[in-house]
């Protein structure tokens, strides 16, 4: 272990915003341990670090949505407690937060101003100046969206766009930005660089959390690293390189190390015909062989998940076919799907992946209850055996197989989830963003395991948004843009270059 | 195109009340009778006041299955102040009406809110205990009309510009919260938060708090209309408004309020009131048996739902650029 | 590291200990000190005659009960069970009056409540209505049907031998309907415990997005678990059909809430996920006996409705107001 690289700061200007030795603890997770953040005005200050490492606590603390358990929030150096969202909404602090968080029955208008709308007369909600003011906001991000259309009936770009429209609508000093790029195109992106240097130039203090080193070194002039909720150091962009800053975050040298595996590819197992969705997708076709790793790269919003979900029968297409092993395969829902030997390993594990109220062992064997039970009758002694056979196969680390596998880490839980598949002995997985959230350390076993698998024959569909997971695992890659394929790669075409650009369709 | 499509649910609500009136009207001209217009909308006043607040409580994800409880109590503790206290100004009687009523409400909000009780386990709790507390408090006797001063049971049948008191109230309901409702700050937090309670708290809304609210407004309006029935039906027992809940549940239905929260208007209560008033109303003069009320309602409130799913059937996230405009 | 398996053991809680500090255990407990307070209380009740008498207040509510239970755990819900038994009544009384025997009534009760079970399932799996709002519909169809096919006539005349089901005794205190709610009570907790179909009802109602993505038939299960519901109702309609010997179209009005109160009595979560037979027999049994000893006490029925009321309220809230005092 080296000493950690604490880089100090020259103060030209005070902060306007600063966390003093923050703590957060969570049933038994310490997600903050005594961090610091400063903010200052005018400036881009990137907050760095893996996922885990604390940085969405951090903004749930400075916006109100969570309590600290120690340590002090400053606003110009006084300290000040946010009770709630609206309190930190007060103080001038707005986050542009991921789509999710707006309202999907409410307008386009409503939503930018949603808590401080105009008041007219006798203090009732001004709807004319409200859109007035929304369409004037919209105007000025260059976004083209109707302020009275409902949010429902946009794009995720355009709802993007309305997220930083409602950041912008308050009269900010602090502006958090969560990864902000994160779904949009390369127009879009240049469009909001833009914008922060407007915000910059007006004196606000910007938060900018983002995984793109390229953006970081563009528009940030400050950088803060965390580490598992600590904090690592911070100091000015224009003092370190990409290296230091990736050293510092994951706390060794790292170039990441991918298994090496020789493909032994065999026999067509699955060919995609014509898939097409109303609004998801369009024209999907290719095929997959026996050892394979297919990556399918794409901008978070590309349609590959929905793509995926389709296949694996979860949403019905308009049109398509999926031939498994040569003979058509009539896929109505996951059941039929998991019968034909198509398994899918989704990217939200809390939701699609495990039921983390139950055991470990339920979750492995919910699929293959058919083989463990006599006559449709339970038989715990089976269960139990088929459980531990496959998540001793994948490592798994809990105290006992009848835990809940919602204690289990994220990197733990996947494993889970992909021994529930392998015990159903599938020809094709599906494996949706599976290093997401996941520590580096397991990052490496879920790699290695994929290799694994490829090599016994199995076909492998990797979905992933991480250009060195994409480059490192894959025998070919389909590149999705706005619902379609952009690209097949393969051998000599597989450069960083050619999978941004064709993402980004430039 | 958004106030159309939000419009067109209550447009065709309205056409469906409509066309059922010229229906009727074919046959029995009478009874589309201006006068006799207002007897039907006089009678439906109760169900519009109490679906407008279930309206509400709706709209954040809960639901009030304690309404018709809450009313009858209120209704027996006036009728039983009255007769103790025959000279009571019948505004102290409106402010006990309502307090109460509001009292009630707030116990169900705070079980919801403080204790995260669901909602449908809360209500149907406090309606049979709202019950049981009139039987205890009447010793199971009746209130009856030559009990009741004159004063009580005139108020809400007065004439006031030629529509009753009670009429009146309804109106004034519908217009106070449709301000409410579409103009203020509270108003639209209920929509927030039954719309998505996650976004909710970013905004600085609190879930519980709102919710809340929405039953205090629901149990206000029940207290209220538990004086109004009394007095007009000149009688206060135990099993006044029994079964009452499921055609003010019935009411927001039709009227296009989503069981799942975040989507519902005060005209679309209004509407689906009227509707089941109209119905109820029409099936005597048309010489239906009135014993086909309950399936028809039933049915309406079947058809409502199976329309309003298909209005808002998840379409898919919006990915093609040829898709985003399209709709 | 040279052993690369490592095996996790398979419990770390032995069976014996987590049925001890379970919902179940302080249920009974409860249920014994109802049992001891009432012997106290009242000579009369430590009879055998008395005694199975007072299982008739909840035999044929528990039937229901534990399908409901099955129904509640998968996270959907049935409100319309009453006015199923009163349309498998009618069905039956309209049976009788064409002369069909006892076998045939069996068929006729039972096949109409499986229709109505399928019709709810249908509406509930294949339109993907919400199953609240669906059976507060059909709640009011199939009672509305026997209100039209009855008006206020009642059908009676049933055989002689139809008497037993809801009379008869299989051995001395031991009634038939007791004995059949036993039977039903182990099938369901067979069904529900020990087989696969028991754990997709757990995963759906824990994760219903989960139990899809691992390949579980979501909607044939819910439309199963309807059925069996209104399989049940046709059930307890043929039992309660029996016992009172006729069939007005009011049959067993409200006991939906009964059965919804005994299922979440039973530590069944009514928002899914969690719940067990046993623990709903027990609640049975709670609810049957405090309903015997305040009717030994001469305490009216509605007064009772206060405690049943109250218990539903507090035996959730009692263990989250606990909790909140210790921080």
């Amino acid at each position: 272990m080296q000493a950690e690289n604490h880089i100090p700061t020259g103060f030209q200007s005070a902060p306007v915003m600063a966390l003093d030795g923050i703590t957060k603890t969570f049933p038994g997770v310490k997600a903050l341990s005594d961090v610091a953040l400063k903010l200052y005005p005018g400036e881009v200050t990137a907050l760095i670090g893996e996922n885990g490492a604390g940085k969405s606590t951090v903004v749930k603390i400075l916006t109100g949505i969570y309590q600290p358990d120690g340590g002090a929030i400053r606003v110009d150096g006084n300290p000040v407690v946010f009770p709630t969202a609206q309190d930190a909404a007060d103080a001038g602090i707005t986050a542009i937060h991921q789509e999710t968080v707006l309202f999907d029955e409410l307008s386009a208008a409503e939503n930018i101003f949603l808590g401080h709308a105009p008041r007219g007369k006798f203090g009732l909600i001004d709807w004319a100046e409200m859109e007035r003011r929304s369409r004037a906001i919209l105007d000025s991000i260059g976004a083209e969206i109707d302020p009275m259309a409902k949010l429902r009936d946009l794009g995720i770009a355009n709802k993007h766009l309305v997220a930083i429209a409602r950041a912008l609508s308050i009269d900010a000093r602090v502006v958090i930005m969560d990864e902000p790029t994160a779904a949009l195109s390369h127009k879009e992106i240049h469009e909001l660089y833009e914008l922060v240097e407007k915000l910059k130039s007006q004196g606000k203090a910007i938060l900018f959390i983002s995984h793109k080193f390229d953006e970081i070194f563009r528009i940030a002039d400050r950088f803060t690293v965390f580490r598992d909720g600590q904090f690592i150091g911070d100091g000015k962009i224009s003092d370190v390189t990409e290296a230091d800053l990736v050293k510092m975050m994951v706390g060794r040298d790292v170039s990441q190390i991918f298994p090496d595996r020789t493909p032994v590819i065999g026999n067509e197992v699955l060919r995609v015909e014509g898939y097409n969705h109303p609004t998801e997708f369009a024209d999907i076709s290719f095929d997959l062989k026996r050892g394979e790793i297919l990556g399918f790269y794409g901008l978070v919003g590309a349609g590959r998940s929905e793509f995926m979900q389709s296949l694996f029968g979860i949403t019905r297409p308009a049109s398509g076919t999926a031939t498994i092993d040569g003979t058509a395969a009539q896929i109505r829902s996951p059941a039929d799907a998991v019968a034909s030997g198509i398994v899918y390993v989704p990217e939200d594990r809390g939701k699609q992946g495990a039921i983390t109220a139950l055991p470990i062992f339920q979750n492995v064997t919910l699929p293959s209850l058919a083989r463990t039970s006599r006559h449709g009758f339970i038989q715990l002694a089976e269960e139990f055996k088929l459980a531990r056979e496959y998540t001793s196969r994948l490592d798994l680390r809990a105290a006992s197989l009848d835990t809940p596998v919602g204690n289990l880490s994220g990197g733990n839980q996947q494993k889970v989830v992909i021994a529930k598949w392998l015990a159903t002995q599938p020809k094709v997985i599906i494996l949706d963003e599976p290093t997401k959230g996941i520590d580096i350390g397991s990052k490496a076993a879920v790699h290695e395991f994929m290799a694994e698998l490829a090599q016994q024959g199995l076909a492998v569909i990797m979905v992933s948004s991480e250009i060195p997971e994409i480059l490192g695992m894959s025998d070919r890659v389909i590149v999705m843009r706005e619902g379609r394929i952009a690209a097949k790669l393969s051998g000599e075409e597989l450069t960083p270059e050619t999978l941004v650009r064709n993402a980004a369709g430039i | 195109m958004l106030k159309r499509f939000l419009a067109s649910r209550e447009i065709l609500l309205l056409g469906a009340i409509v066309a059922l009136l010229v229906v009727i009207a074919t046959r029995f001209p009478a009874f589309v009778a201006p006068s006799n217009l207002a007897d039907v909308f006089n009678d439906t006043s109760p169900l519009i006041l109490l679906a407008i607040g279930q309206m509400i409580v709706i709209l954040t994800k809960c639901i009030d299955l304690s309404v018709a409880a809450n009313l009858a109590l209120t209704g027996m503790v006036v009728a039983m102040i009255n007769v103790a206290a025959p000279g009571m100004p019948i505004v102290v009687i409106i402010m006990i009406a309502v307090g109460l009523g509001t009292l009630m409400g707030m116990t169900n909000g705070l079980l919801v809110w403080k204790l995260q009780i669901p909602p449908i386990v809360v209500t149907l709790g406090t309606m049979t205990i709202f019950r049981g507390i009139i039987f205890l408090i009447s010793d199971g006797k009746w209130v009856n009309s030559h009990e009741m001063s004159s004063a009580f049971k005139a108020f809400p049948r007065a004439d006031l510009l030629g529509l009753p008191v009670m009429s009146w109230t309804a109106i004034i309901a519908v217009i106070l919260f449709t301000i409410v409702m579409t103009r203020t700050t509270m108003g639209r937090s209920f929509y927030a938060v039954g719309g998505n309670p996650h976004a909710a708290t970013y905004t600085g809304i609190d879930v519980g708090k709102t919710q809340f609210r929405a039953f205090t407004i629901s149990g206000a309006l029940a207290g209220l209309t538990g004086y109004l029935w009394v007095s007009r039906y000149s009688v206060a027992y135990v099993d006044i408004a029994g079964g009452f809940e499921l055609d003010v549940v019935a009411a927001c239905v039709i009227g296009g309020v989503s069981i799942a929260g975040g989507i519902g208007t005060v005209g679309g209560a209004l509407l689906g009131a009227l509707f089941l008033g109209v119905i109820k109303n029409a099936l005597p003069v048309v010489n239906i048996s009135p014993f086909w009320q309950l399936a028809i309602s039933g049915s309406a409130i079947i058809i409502a739902v199976a329309l309003n799913a298909r209005a808002n059937r998840e379409k898919g996230r919006i990915i093609l650029k040829t898709a985003e405009h399209a709709t | 590291m040279s052993q690369s398996e490592r095996i996790i053991v398979d419990r770390l809680q032995s069976p014996a200990e987590r049925y001890l500090k379970s919902w179940e255990s302080l249920l009974l407990l409860v249920a014994v000190a109802i049992f001891i307070a009432n012997s106290f209380a009242s000579p009369y009740f430590l009879n055998a005659w008395n005694l199975s008498d007072a299982t008739f207040n909840f035999t044929e509510k528990a039937m229901i009960a534990f399908a409901m239970a099955l129904l509640i755990i998968s996270g959907e819900i049935d409100l319309s069970v009453a006015s199923i038994i009163a349309l498998a009544s009618t069905a039956m009384g309209a049976a009788v009056q064409m002369g069909v025997g006892t076998p045939g009534l069996i068929m006729v009760g039972l096949g109409t409540g499986l229709l109505c079970g399928a019709f709810n399932g249908f509406l509930v799996t294949r339109l993907g209505l919400p199953s609240i709002v669906v059976t507060i519909g059909t709640m009011s169809l199939f009672r509305g049907i026997s209100y039209i096919v009855l008006g206020d006539q009642a059908y009676r005349g049933y055989p002689s031998d139809f008497a037993f089901f809801g009379q008869g005794y299989v051995w001395w205190v031991i009634s038939f309907e007791f004995v059949l709610f036993a039977i039903i009570a182990v099938i369901f907790a067979i069904l529900l415990h020990k087989t696969n179909f028991g754990r997709a009802v757990y995963a759906i109602g824990n994760n219903p997005t989960g139990a899809l993505f691992s390949g579980i038939r979501v909607p044939r299960v819910k439309f199963i678990l309807f059925l069996l519901t209104g399989l049940m109702s046709g059930v307890a309609a043929i039992c309660l059909t029996s016992r009172l010997g006729s069939t007005r179209p009011s049959i067993a009005f409200g006991w939906e809430l009964e059965v919804v109160t005994m299922v979440v009595l039973g530590g069944v979560n009514i928002l899914g996920g969690s719940g067990s037979i046993p623990g709903v027999v027990i609640a049975a049994f709670v609810m049957g006996l405090v309903t015997f000893g305040l009717g030994l006490l001469n305490v009216p029925g509605i007064v009772m409705s206060i405690v049943i009321g109250a218990l539903l309220i507090g035996v959730i809230a009692l263990p989250r107001l606990w909790e909140k005092w210790r921080r």
